[in-house]
């Protein structure tokens, strides 16, 4: 049975916001977010067996540049059963992003030709500020956490990335990026600050990828 | 063409007849001018060269008090020790218009002082009650908290609409409700939610102050475990802070027509409930009110914010100060989460502070004036 949602009530504004961190996975980079600025439709449809399905049609906005929006549309499949499984999302944008190549290609070339390896924290920092040589890198673990978001959300789950607490480069012989990155995510429903590691590559032209990840324990003192 | 609007306040009250006051570059009053005459629109000039008047204000010198309201960088997040010296200067200096006092003691005995802001025009005034910083992390709170205050001191002897506001309500404004919280945020983790109470049993520290209040307490949208950020505490009002708000609301509750609570992030204005899915009596008036305040702070730079109850916008919560204060007599009880909807999330910039405020500042006089005027 299918049924249409309120656009700006949370069942629709969660799913909506895990499909926007998968497309922001898939398609941002250094030199590229994705946000979600809103969800103009929604519908809902139970699976019997499978699980619960949302038809989304949202609006991304460039995080660079407020005023140049795109839509898309979602679909956000959350599994039955209790082994935690990573929702199907599919996503189509309608339209063209803006064109990164230049920026990417800057980005590349400035850190492949760094003497030693990139080491960064807290960013942004406690007042909110990136530097613009970390805004690459920041927007790298923008897209990047989009790969952590998608793999641990559920229906009752709304992650956001709070900080990169640090960012180390990690060297490699082949055209790759590699960063080992140590993030905060910020769960809305459960209000944690959630550790994460992630190990990132990227290429210009072969996009984000996420080779490893793992939650990390509370380090901080409570 | 591109104007800095001066008054009315927002572009939302123009209208027919508008008495409009705006500032134009020297340039862009070359093309502006004819453009009016074309339309047929009376203007005059009230100043034709801004910067020499600026010049010749300088020049007096202006009394100390005053000269120190604009030194203060309303821009910037500040320290617990910096807002406080504010709040004792503005007590000082404003006596006619600020009364600073203390509602009670935080739990590393910090005290909880609060502003009272508005003419003693009558001997009875209704009033308004607005908190940020129930959650320690949420800096853009005491930020807009403050920077109210510097709006209806410095605005009230020209803006007709805070002058009404001023004279017929006061304002209690507490810039910082976790004062242990905020503290920690800045000294020891950036994150931290909660208040700084210990624990007996864990080795976790804090209750979350907004699910610490007496009403469906510790229900649904809760933790009953001291380490998790949403952990109601042991018993409802255990948080000094809560309690010595509580009791102080409670005394005024005649007086208080609405109770205001700013947060952040999410880009929303809720009202009750927050505890169950279920429409309040009132809902009429604060609806509208609501709708209208988001159309309004839309107005300043585009920003949206969604508007409705708490449980169905947000999520479901469980002893929530605006529901508490709801449920005891404050007939129109608020939320706001401020900017953004997580690119910063809690790290908002500091150059993002005064747009934020500014857009603020119209949802909030628009909800008060709405409130004077159009409800029961």
């Amino acid at each position: 049975a299918a049924m249409e949602l309120p656009p700006d009530l949370f069942p629709a504004t969660r799913a909506a916001a895990l499909a926007a961190a998968f497309a922001c996975y898939r398609r941002g980079g250094p030199g590229r977010g994705l946000a979600l600025r809103g969800v103009t439709r929604a519908g809902r449809q139970d699976i019997d067996d499978v699980g619960r399905k949302y038809h989304l049609e949202l609006v991304l906005e460039d995080v660079l540049d407020k005023d140049s929006t795109i839509n898309c549309t979602a679909e956000v499949l959350y599994h039955l059963g209790n082994k935690p499984m990573a929702p199907d999302v599919q996503f189509t944008l309608e339209g063209e992003l803006k064109d990164t190549d230049e920026a990417d290609k800057r980005f590349y070339n400035r850190v492949k030709s760094l003497e030693k390896e990139l080491v960064a924290e807290n960013i942004p920092d406690s007042h909110g500020h990136v530097s613009p040589e970390m805004e690459p890198i920041h927007l790298l673990a923008w897209a990047a956490s989009g790969y952590v978001i998608w793999q641990n959300s559920t229906e009752n789950t709304k992650f956001q990335l709070a900080q990169i607490k640090c960012v180390k480069q990690v060297k490699r012989s082949d055209e790759y990026l590699e960063f080992d990155y140590l993030i905060l995510l910020h769960e809305m429903v459960s209000q944690e600050i959630i550790p994460w590691q992630m190990t990132v590559l990227w290429h210009p032209q072969h996009g984000v990828q996420v080779t490893g990840d793992s939650h990390q324990p509370q380090h901080t003192p409570q | 063409l591109q104007v800095d609007l001066w008054q009315p306040s927002s572009p939302l009250h123009i209208g027919r007849g508008t008495v409009t006051d705006v500032r134009v570059p020297q340039n862009t009053s070359q093309r502006l001018l004819p453009c009016l005459q074309q339309a047929n629109i009376p203007y005059t000039i009230l100043i034709p060269d801004l910067q020499k008047a600026i010049e010749n204000q300088t020049g007096q010198r202006p009394p100390r008090s005053r000269r120190s309201l604009s030194a203060y960088n309303y821009e910037v997040y500040h320290s617990l020790e910096e807002i406080e010296s504010w709040m004792h200067h503005l007590n000082k200096t404003h006596p006619e218009l600020v009364h600073m006092f203390s509602v009670g003691k935080s739990y590393e005995g910090r005290p909880l002082f609060v502003l009272k802001v508005g003419r003693r025009s009558r001997p009875y005034k209704q009033a308004v009650w607005m908190d940020c910083g129930i959650h320690a992390r949420e800096w853009i709170g005491p930020a807009f908290c403050q920077w109210f205050v510097r709006e209806a001191l410095q605005t009230y002897e020209t803006d007709p609409d805070m002058r009404k506001m001023l004279t017929q309500l006061y304002f209690y404004v507490m810039p910082v409700f976790n004062v242990d919280g905020y503290h920690f945020s800045w000294t020891n983790d950036r994150f931290w939610r909660k208040t700084r109470s210990k624990n007996s049993r864990f080795r976790c520290h804090g209750v979350d102050a907004n699910r610490n209040w007496k009403v469906k307490w510790c229900d649904e949208g809760a933790s009953l475990h001291p380490c998790d950020d949403t952990y109601c505490g042991p018993f409802p009002e255990s948080e000094p802070e809560v309690r010595a708000v509580a009791q102080f609301l409670r005394r005024q509750r005649r007086q208080l027509r609405a109770y205001l609570s700013f947060h952040a992030y999410a880009q929303l204005l809720l009202y009750p409930y927050s505890y169950k899915y279920a429409t309040i009596p009132n809902v009429g008036c604060v609806e509208s009110a609501a709708s209208k305040a988001v159309q309004a702070l839309q107005s300043a730079y585009g920003v949206r914010y969604r508007h409705g109850p708490a449980s169905s916008t947000l999520y479901v919560s469980s002893g929530s100060s605006m529901d508490w204060a709801y449920k005891t007599g404050i007939p129109y009880a608020f939320a706001f989460e401020l900017r953004d909807t997580g690119h910063f999330g809690f790290l908002l910039p500091e150059t993002l502070i005064g747009p934020t405020c500014t857009e603020t500042m119209l949802a909030v006089r628009n909800i008060t004036l709405h409130l004077l005027q159009r409800c029961p």
